[in-house]
């Protein structure tokens, strides 16, 4: 079956290692902090200037100087730190964020990613999207396989405006874990029960399909 | 000391004119300068071009402006939480720029810094980049950005002093920093606004030589945009 969106971000949560420091995006990238590892040290930064967020506060205990970059009010933990948003993008461009988490709308078999603009419908603006996915070494995107029409995001060549190139390294979907390479989805893993049929047809760009693959484990 | 402190926001807006550039700090509706927008609301100034991350929600912080289509131009990265903005832009009423986050603080601060332009790769290969110089440093393409050039900041800080010193609080600090010094007259607004000394000088993020103007807001609504909170168990 394919994955919730919070196993997409459970199983996303597997990827981030000891003494990382990760910025996740709005959306099924946010949910991914619910499920990292307890006995492991990582700290989450928000590119509007906090390092070290932690959980949202208690009811009654909220701070309207105090939330995250999709504007959710939030606590912070012990050694986190506030910043000014040049500073902020100066940890993002000068790659000392270790993992990027960010959602999609189509990417491209070379890498490329269109996530902020659908001319003449949604134009809600790049955020940060761009300075980090230009910048950071290490990106994983969370998305849907297909759109709600049941049309492929996993493109040859994304159709919306990009909002970086040939950045992507890995995708995690509600059918499969992908790796981005030679200019090809290379297929990783498989959501449970999904068959490497069912992705081959959500996958419009070139899948390698190499061997056996893997069902994920929950 | 040279003293920056002026009567309130009516005096800290003197010299306001149409077609002006205006910078505002601010992250969604956390660290707003409210009582400058209140006043800018309530002159009624005319075909300004802002600067700002967000442009509010539809009747607070920038959105106040938008209703009454002061804004000839706005200058952002994300702006998806109003919906007064999108009809305006789709409709073409209203110009609209958007730009990588990180690119618009850094152009904030190179304009602090007296850096006319910086290359960042942010936007190579996206229709940000169209028009602009670009080049290879280390094998990775960059684009040319520009530092901007605006008439007036206005900023929020938590605390102040008569020297314009400031202090930020959590994460309301955001752009405000970068934009003191950045435009030709920095007006910061405080919630609390103190006799110089008390403010310890290893603790003030910002020095009062990039801020002209200073005075503490009447009040703060400090509205919430996304209330989010979790159980007790």
């Amino acid at each position: 079956m394919a994955l919730s969106k919070e196993q997409i971000a459970q199983r996303i949560a597997k990827e981030v290692k000891d003494g990382y420091y990760v910025n996740l995006g709005i959306g099924i990238p946010t949910l991914v902090a619910n499920f990292v590892q307890e006995d492991i040290d990582v700290d989450f930064q928000s590119e509007n200037g906090v390092l070290g967020m932690g959980p949202f506060p208690f009811e009654g205990e909220e701070d309207p100087d105090l939330i995250n970059a999709g504007k959710q009010t939030i606590t912070t933990l012990p050694g986190a730190s506030f910043f000014d948003s040049a500073m902020s993008f100066s940890m993002i461009r000068g790659q000392h964020v270790d993992l990027t988490i960010l959602g999609a709308m189509e990417v491209s078999q070379n890498g490329d990613i269109a996530n902020w603009k659908i001319p003449g419908k949604m134009v809600k603006g790049m955020g940060g999207a761009m300075d980090l996915v230009a910048s950071a070494e290490n990106i994983i995107v969370a998305m849907m396989h297909t759109n709600r029409a049941g049309e492929s995001k996993l493109l040859k060549e994304c159709s919306l405006p990009l909002t970086g190139v040939k950045c992507v390294k890995k995708i995690v979907s509600n059918l499969a874990v992908i790796e981005i390479v030679d200019n090809s989805f290379k297929l990783l893993e498989r959501a449970p029960g999904v068959s490497i049929d069912e992705i081959r047809e959500a996958t419009e760009g070139n899948l390698i399909v190499d061997g056996d693959i893997p069902e994920m484990v929950f | 000391m040279i003293n920056k402190t002026v009567s309130g926001v009516q005096e800290a807006c003197k010299g306001i004119k149409d077609g002006m550039t205006f910078m505002l700090g601010g992250f969604g509706l956390s660290g707003i300068p409210e009582n400058s927008i209140a006043e800018l609301v309530r002159l009624n100034v005319k075909d300004v071009t802002c600067v700002s991350n967000n442009a509010g929600v539809d009747d607070f912080g920038l959105g106040q402006l938008l209703q009454k289509k002061q804004i000839k131009k706005m200058i952002s990265s994300y702006v998806g939480e109003n919906a007064e903005f999108e009809r305006q832009m789709l409709s073409g009423e209203l110009e609209v720029e958007l730009i990588p986050q990180g690119t618009l603080a850094q152009r904030c601060q190179a304009a602090q810094s007296g850096i006319p332009a910086f290359y960042t790769p942010a936007g190579y290969g996206t229709e940000v980049a169209e028009g602009k110089e670009s080049r290879d440093f280390h094998g990775k393409m960059h684009i040319l950005e520009k530092a901007f050039e605006a008439d007036f900041a206005f900023v929020k800080a938590w605390k102040g002093d008569a020297a314009g010193n400031l202090v930020f609080k959590g994460s309301a600090r955001n752009f405000n920093p970068n934009m003191c010094g950045a435009a030709k007259i920095t007006v910061a607004e405080v919630e609390e606004l103190l006799p110089v000394g008390v403010l310890d000088p290893n603790h003030i993020h910002i020095p009062g030589i990039f801020v002209q103007r200073i005075f503490q807001g009447e009040k703060y609504e400090k509205r919430i945009e996304q209330l989010t909170v979790r159980k007790r168990s």
